[in-house]
């Protein structure tokens, strides 16, 4: 191999470069894969072994897990989670498989409004979840008073796992839509007319070829949704009432009683069952075989009253209430002393003798999620880059995938306990020799907030990264490398430049979640850089829920302007650089 | 010889430099009082000291408690401001407080200050168990405005009251603590089984159940007096009522934390929180205060403030403090919801 790397290397004038750059690229891809140790395993071994002493450092075995399993209140708290992300999970992905069955299947007209509408509680804290529906289904909700008093209302008992399921629901449902919208595109329309042919009815060919054919977009849809609806907090933490679920748990054992061997005893147990869903899914998603082949038509809807009617009505009632939940929010940050005082007014948002720290957070906030957008990005499609392009070491590029794709099974509070115990530990001693932690001076700083956030958000970043590098072919890097040009120059001034719009979708994704995301970063900010999300969770445990609406109003506001500088410059990006793909 | 008189006339002027920037340093303060009187009290601080910076971390008493202790190998807080004396009373026993003598101290009253000589913590004021009611609600739901602990416990009020868990928040302990003080043990515990039966949520914060009981979520919350008249100043239909048996009360107290390096900011700062200027502003709202601080009782007070106070014993509430907290969690913590 050396000799023929030589012989080559002879006969191109460019041969000493070729050769370095060889080496170059096999040791940023060793660099790519010693970051991901150090930011993914390493907490997570740290977060596993404080499960296994107690709080004065002394190693106690099992001991934290048997007191954690005979105490019921702990322990009855699996089972409630277990149910409300269950139920939510069922509800989420039949809703949101037929809004996508509407989206890609139908005729129906406004189908961009439909899936904008959507997409609105991605851009939204899943506080905000909770918050609003206090003001519908609390007890002086707009519904459970009749929009005070004007109709007859009624109360669904909101505390509890009804208003948690709600929230998730509504949290989890647009990640069904759009896994299943995916999905159900990718179809073949000769399975259809075969089946016309054959004369099968409507329920037969939708089990038998549109099931099927989503089968693992469901299953996807379904891990999603169970994972997110598993480990969130937000929501639960403001409508759960006494209902304790695992999330909660932790975060009242860390921030409440400052129990952290009970909060990382809690953490494996939240870990466990999104590590298996996690492992299921990869294992489903290995055996999808390309449904896709060269002589498939795509599928084309055909206009037909009823059905069109049907999923009309049902895409404009699900809108509707996504925009009167929204809508609900705006209103009541707005309103002087609910539901007693209806002057409208922006007394809640001057953040005046509430604590949290007003406009100062905010802006924290959107610096953390600017810093996040950009060093993740590129963090993240480098890193997809080396591993999608790179020939040799193969190995060492499938386990770079397996832990790039690895943050999606880790909730972010238990990213955010690890980092405060990794970041924090002053070194470690192996067998009389102790290491200083080269990282420590990151604790409590803004830079310890970026990077647990792009861990958080990596790995959909990183999926979206390596699907738009697929699509460019290897060639490119080929004959870059026989005509000498170093990889960095190809990188540049092709791959850069075609894969720009996946850039500016994952530079826009971490943006919208660091902004709304509370998980990993309420463990983590400090008294010198308070969070907007952190500021909403702490208002809303003083009990000024009207401010905290409020504040979520403005990291709404935020993330839809993020959203429409995104589509502006996406149209503006593809006038210029996408002209290519067209004739 | 001339570098070495350079290298001397510098080490003066740094020394210089470090002395007159001696008193505009930062400090770390760790309190529990509220969002809402903080940067009141902050303004005044800032006016006669404009080159400290005060950094605040602001909590609820169990959480701030927590927090120190967690610290106690490396504490972090340099100074603990406004924070219930029982609580101080446990950081105290785990070494982690300096006793220290403020300016002012003569002035302080016994019973708001460590009775030693030196003392470790000392109290700024005493807050209060108060109920703090919708009048809107209990109206449309024909329900009279409680008067008594007595009185929480009647059917009527089922699912009407909310109450702060005591492990979290100071007013929750200091309510639980004076009601086992008041029946003792027994008669105490049967009587938190009952109310138990008539509480819609327990909330993590002292100050959750006034907000929510003004906002119509509860009919009555078990909170303190100063939240429920600001939640009326605010244009709430709420009023405060204090119970007739005696109201729980805990001293809102400072104490210097034990480091490696104190700082002299830290020494001013406790100084200042006594000071005549600050305590006129805690006076303004809340009517017991380390000495009297010359206003009337604010409105809304019983006329004798202190006579509502009951008989507290500070020592036994410190001491049992886990215990009860223990207790409390086994019997409530973990019920789901009782609708």
């Amino acid at each position: 191999m050396a000799q023929a790397n030589q012989a080559a290397g002879a006969a191109l004038p460019a041969a000493d470069t070729f050769d370095r750059e060889l080496w170059l690229k096999r040791a940023l891809i060793l660099l790519v894969s010693a970051w991901l140790v150090a930011v993914v395993i390493l907490p997570l071994i740290q977060l596993l072994s404080k499960s296994l002493f107690d709080n004065h450092g002394v190693f106690v075995g099992l001991a934290n897990y048997v007191e954690y399993f005979t105490t019921p209140e702990l322990r009855r708290s699996i089972g409630n989670s277990v149910f409300v992300s269950v139920t939510t999970t069922v509800i989420s992905v039949t809703l949101g498989f037929l809004f996508a069955y509407a989206l890609t299947r139908t005729c129906i007209p406004l189908k961009g409004a439909f899936r904008g509408l959507a997409m609105m509680p991605l851009f939204a804290p899943t506080l905000l979840n909770g918050i609003a529906l206090i003001y519908l289904f609390g007890r002086k909700g707009l519904i459970t008073r009749g929009f005070f008093g004007a109709i007859p209302g009624f109360d669904i008992g909101l505390y509890g796992s009804t208003g948690i399921i709600i929230s998730e629901v509504i949290f989890t449902f647009p990640q069904a839509m759009l896994i299943l919208s995916v999905a159900l595109r990718m179809t073949d329309a000769r399975l259809y007319e075969a089946s016309q042919s054959m004369g099968a009815s409507r329920l037969r060919t939708f089990l038998t070829v549109t099931l099927p054919g989503v089968k693992y977009g469901l299953i996807s849809a379904i891990f999603v949704c169970f994972i997110l609806a598993f480990t969130d907090f937000g929501a639960p933490k403001v409508v759960g009432g006494q209902y304790n679920i695992l999330a909660t748990d932790i975060y009242k054992q860390v921030i409440g009683q400052q129990n952290f061997t009970m909060g990382a005893v809690v953490s494996v147990v939240l870990l466990i069952p999104t590590v298996l869903a996690f492992v299921v899914d990869r294992i489903a998603q290995r055996r999808q075989v390309a449904l896709i082949q060269a002589k498939s038509v795509p599928l084309t809807p055909k206009p037909d009253k009823q059905v069109d009617g049907f999923y009309l009505a049902y895409c404009s009632f699900i809108s509707l209430l996504i925009l009167a939940f929204f809508a609900t929010a705006a209103y009541a940050s707005l309103v002087k002393v609910w539901p007693y005082k209806l002057e409208l007014g922006l007394w809640h948002y001057q953040f005046r003798g509430t604590g949290g720290g007003g406009y100062g957070a905010f802006f924290n906030s959107v610096r953390m999620a600017c810093y996040s957008a950009v060093v993740g990005t590129a963090v993240t499609f480098f890193s997809a880059y080396l591993i999608e392009k790179s020939r040799g070491m193969r190995a060492l590029r499938q386990t770079s995938y397996f832990l790039s794709i690895l943050p999606l099974a880790l909730p972010g509070l238990v990213i955010g306990l690890a980092y405060i115990f990794f970041f924090n530990a002053p070194g470690w001693t192996f067998g009389g020799i102790t290491i200083p932690n080269p990282f420590n001076w990151l604790y409590a700083t803004m830079g310890i907030l970026v990077l647990s956030n792009i861990v958080h958000f990596y790995s959909v970043s990183f999926l979206t990264a390596t699907t738009a590098l697929k699509q460019l072919d290897k060639e490119f890097e080929t004959v870059s490398e026989s005509l000498g040009v170093p990889f960095h120059i190809t990188f540049f001034r092709v791959t850069v430049p075609v894969c720009l719009p996946a850039i500016l979708e994952i530079a826009m994704y971490y943006f919208v979640n660091s902004m709304a995301t509370v998980s990993a970063v309420i463990f983590l900010y400090s008294a010198d850089i308070p969070l907007a999300s952190v500021a909403i969770a702490n208002m809303d445990d003083a009990g000024d829920i009207a401010p905290a609406c409020a504040m979520s109003m403005l990291v709404v506001l935020a993330n839809v302007a993020v959203r429409l500088l995104y589509g502006l410059l996406t149209r503006k990006v593809n006038r210029r650089t996408q002209a290519w793909t067209r004739r | 010889m001339k570098r070495c008189s350079f290298v001397a006339a510098l080490a003066a002027a740094l020394v210089l430099m470090l002395s007159s920037l001696a008193l505009a340093g930062e400090i770390l303060v760790y309190t529990a009082l509220e969002d809402d009187e903080i940067p009141v009290y902050l303004d005044i601080f800032k006016k006669s000291h404009p080159d400290i910076d005060v950094k605040i971390i602001r909590d609820s008493t169990g959480i701030v408690t927590a927090k120190l202790l967690a610290e106690k190998d490396n504490p972090q807080a340099d100074v603990v401001w406004g924070t219930a004396a029982t609580s101080l009373m446990l950081c105290d026993q785990a070494g982690m407080v300096e006793p220290y003598a403020p300016k002012y101290l003569d002035k302080v009253a016994a019973n708001m200050r460590d009775s030693s000589k030196v003392p470790h913590w000392v109290g700024i004021k005493a807050w209060m168990t108060g109920f703090v009611t919708n009048t809107v609600e209990a109206e449309r739901l024909k329900m009279p405005i409680p008067q008594s602990y007595a009185d929480l416990i009647k059917p009527i009020y089922k699912g009407q009251l909310i109450m702060p868990n005591p492990a979290s928040s100071g007013t929750g302990f200091l309510t639980v603590s004076a009601i086992l003080q008041l029946m003792g043990e027994e008669k105490g515990w049967a009587y938190l089984d009952k109310l138990h039966e008539n509480i819609l949520r327990y909330t993590h914060s002292g100050s959750k159940p006034a907000k929510l009981a003004g906002a119509g979520e509860a009919v009555v919350g078990i909170s303190f007096a100063y939240r429920g008249f600001m939640q009326k100043a605010k244009g709430e239909p709420v009023v405060t009522t204090f119970p007739k048996e005696g109201s729980g009360w805990d001293v809102e107290a400072n104490a210097l934390i034990k480091k490696k390096d104190i700082k002299p900011e830290a020494k001013a700062f406790l100084d200042w929180a006594l000071s005549p200027e600050v305590m006129q502003a805690y006076g303004k709202v809340y009517p017991v205060t380390a000495y009297p601080s010359g206003n009337p009782v604010p409105d809304g007070y019983p006329k004798d403030p202190a006579a509502q106070m009951i008989k507290n014993d500070f020592n036994w509430a410190a001491k049992n403090r886990t215990r009860i907290l223990k207790e409390w969690s086994a019997r409530y913590d973990g019920k789901s919801d009782p609708k």
